[in-house]
């Protein structure tokens, strides 16, 4: 216990479907044991269809997330354009790497559909700004060796928005009901093209 | 033979309330009869061994880790004692169980079954916080020399001879690593309702009400606020119910069900091994309470 990455708690999973991607997160925020807010949302949005779920220190999780507002919106006014997921991915990448004998203490997950192609994306990094790209799912947080196991159990592929949906919200919050350092309800947003659905899920408030 | 029977018939009626001086020798020198069985590591110093090897807070990289994390809370008043845990079993973050039982009812009568709402049982409650095999072990212990006594001295044991049995069990093993916080809750004709605190330190209080565990400011909070000793059995209940329910949701380290307990004069009751989940949700929408929750984007 004490590394900076279990201070807060937080748990935050991606998924790829037909034309589709889902991204969600759990929305506590704990100083060890004690719940501070249940309002803590970790999932940022960086242009139609372009999602940044952080987890980790909470406080690293806002800088971090406020670092790539400024980042993306000068990136905007200069090319005149919306960032492409892949785009932001290797800019998360080489943003955390600038930090390598310092790092930022989040676990980033980036979730979108390109707007030029219309490819579903999603990756993942470590803290130092490794990229792991995956055709599946990504996940990230205190709950993500759980995370892995219900992923694992339930994604399958070529699944429709709606089926994406039920996928990601069951593996979610069956994994942080697993952990007590997440959970405490939980933000959902699934990604078609020219279409995002956000939904809030009643999770355990335990 | 007349002689005989005066004699026998005569003797003050409180006699038989005390110990003779082979039993108070029994009782008070005897060692506790599985005390050497235990294997110790092969160590110079074994509690300071015992203790880098399973205590997390001086060594957060300790190899054995023990379950901990709970919120049980007891307390006195005009009905009898309430008894109220939840049940939750992590280590680390990692939440174990969500299903434990963490009231155990102690002697030999009360080893019969646990409906919800039967009739009650007569026998002690004890409840578990720290190590869970700790608490189990020594409750069980305790269960048999409770049992013992009752062969013994044709009667039950008192809640305070029990609890000093436990408490001398701990503070002999004071130092070993033991980790248990534990209260003992019973009604007795020589004592009336009874509450104990004991703990693997070897502290042993009598008191009107006790929370455990790490949830336990959270359960003080609002146990303090709302009681009051005339609180009647209904209120006592929810009052119970309510701070366990708070310590759930604000404690990383409890939850799951809600296990409530009622020890009055006949024996304790259980009422019931409920979820929290649906509770708290009632709790928030029906009573306005809990308005931090959000329940709308």
């Amino acid at each position: 216990m004490s590394s900076p990455f279990d201070i807060n708690g937080g748990a935050c999973v991606a998924m790829v479907g037909k034309d589709c991607v889902a991204i969600a997160c759990d929305l506590r925020l704990g100083m060890q044991a004690l719940t501070v807010s249940n309002n803590f949302p970790k999932i940022f949005n960086f242009a139609p269809g372009t999602y940044l779920g952080l987890t980790g220190l909470a406080t690293d999780v806002s800088t971090v997330s406020d670092l790539f507002r400024y980042k993306v919106n000068m990136y905007r006014l200069r090319e005149e354009r919306h960032i492409a997921p892949q785009t932001l991915a290797n800019l998360v990448s080489s943003s955390l790497y600038e930090r390598r004998f310092g790092p930022y203490f989040v676990s980033p997950v980036i979730a979108g559909i390109n707007n030029t192609t219309g490819k579903p994306f999603i990756c993942g990094f470590d803290s130092i700004g490794c990229i792991d790209f995956a055709k599946d799912f990504i996940v990230s947080g205190t709950a993500s060796d759980q995370l892995f196991g219900t992923c694992e159990g339930l994604w399958e592929p070529d699944l429709s928005p709606e089926n994406l949906f039920e996928t990601i919200s069951q593996a979610l919050l069956s994994a942080v009901d697993r952990d007590a350092l997440s959970g405490w309800g939980a933000q959902v947003y699934i990604i078609e093209k020219d279409k995002v659905t956000q939904r809030l899920l009643k999770g355990r408030q335990d | 033979m007349m002689d005989q029977l005066v004699r026998q018939y005569s003797r003050s009626p409180h006699q038989n309330e005390f110990y003779s001086e082979q039993e108070q020798h029994d009782l008070t020198e005897g060692l506790p009869p599985l005390s050497l069985k235990f294997s110790l590591p092969p160590v110079a110093n074994h509690s300071a061994f015992l203790r880098a090897m399973t205590d997390d807070h001086s060594n957060p990289n300790c190899p054995i880790k023990l379950a901990h994390g709970t919120t049980t809370l007891a307390f006195r008043f005009q009905g009898g004692i309430i008894v109220c845990t939840d049940s939750r079993a992590t280590a680390g973050s990692w939440i174990a169980s969500q299903t434990v039982k963490k009231v155990i009812p102690v002697s030999r009568l009360s080893r019969g079954e646990d409906k919800p709402g039967s009739e009650p049982v007569p026998g002690l409650l004890g409840t578990m916080a720290g190590g869970a095999a700790d608490c189990q072990y020594w409750l069980r212990y305790l269960s048999q020399q409770c049992t013992l006594h009752e062969i013994r001295h044709k009667r039950r044991i008192t809640v305070a001879a029990a609890s000093k049995i436990l408490a001398n069990l701990t503070y002999a093993y004071k130092g070993y690593g033991l980790s248990m916080g534990t209260m003992l809750a019973g009604v007795t004709p020589q004592e009336g309702p009874a509450l104990y605190y004991i703990d693997s330190d070897g502290t042993r209080l009598p008191g009107n009400m006790f929370c455990v565990g790490s949830g336990q400011t959270f359960a003080y909070g609002v146990l303090d606020a709302n009681y009051r000793y005339d609180l009647t059995e209904e209120e006592a209940l929810e009052l119970g119910r309510r701070s366990i329910l708070a310590a759930m949701h604000r404690d990383a380290y409890s939850g799951g069900f809600i296990n409530l307990y009622h020890v009055k004069e006949e024996g304790w009751v259980h009422h019931g091994f409920n979820d929290m989940n649906p509770i708290f949700w009632k709790t928030k929408l029906e009573k306005g309470e809990f308005s931090n929750v959000t329940s709308e984007l």
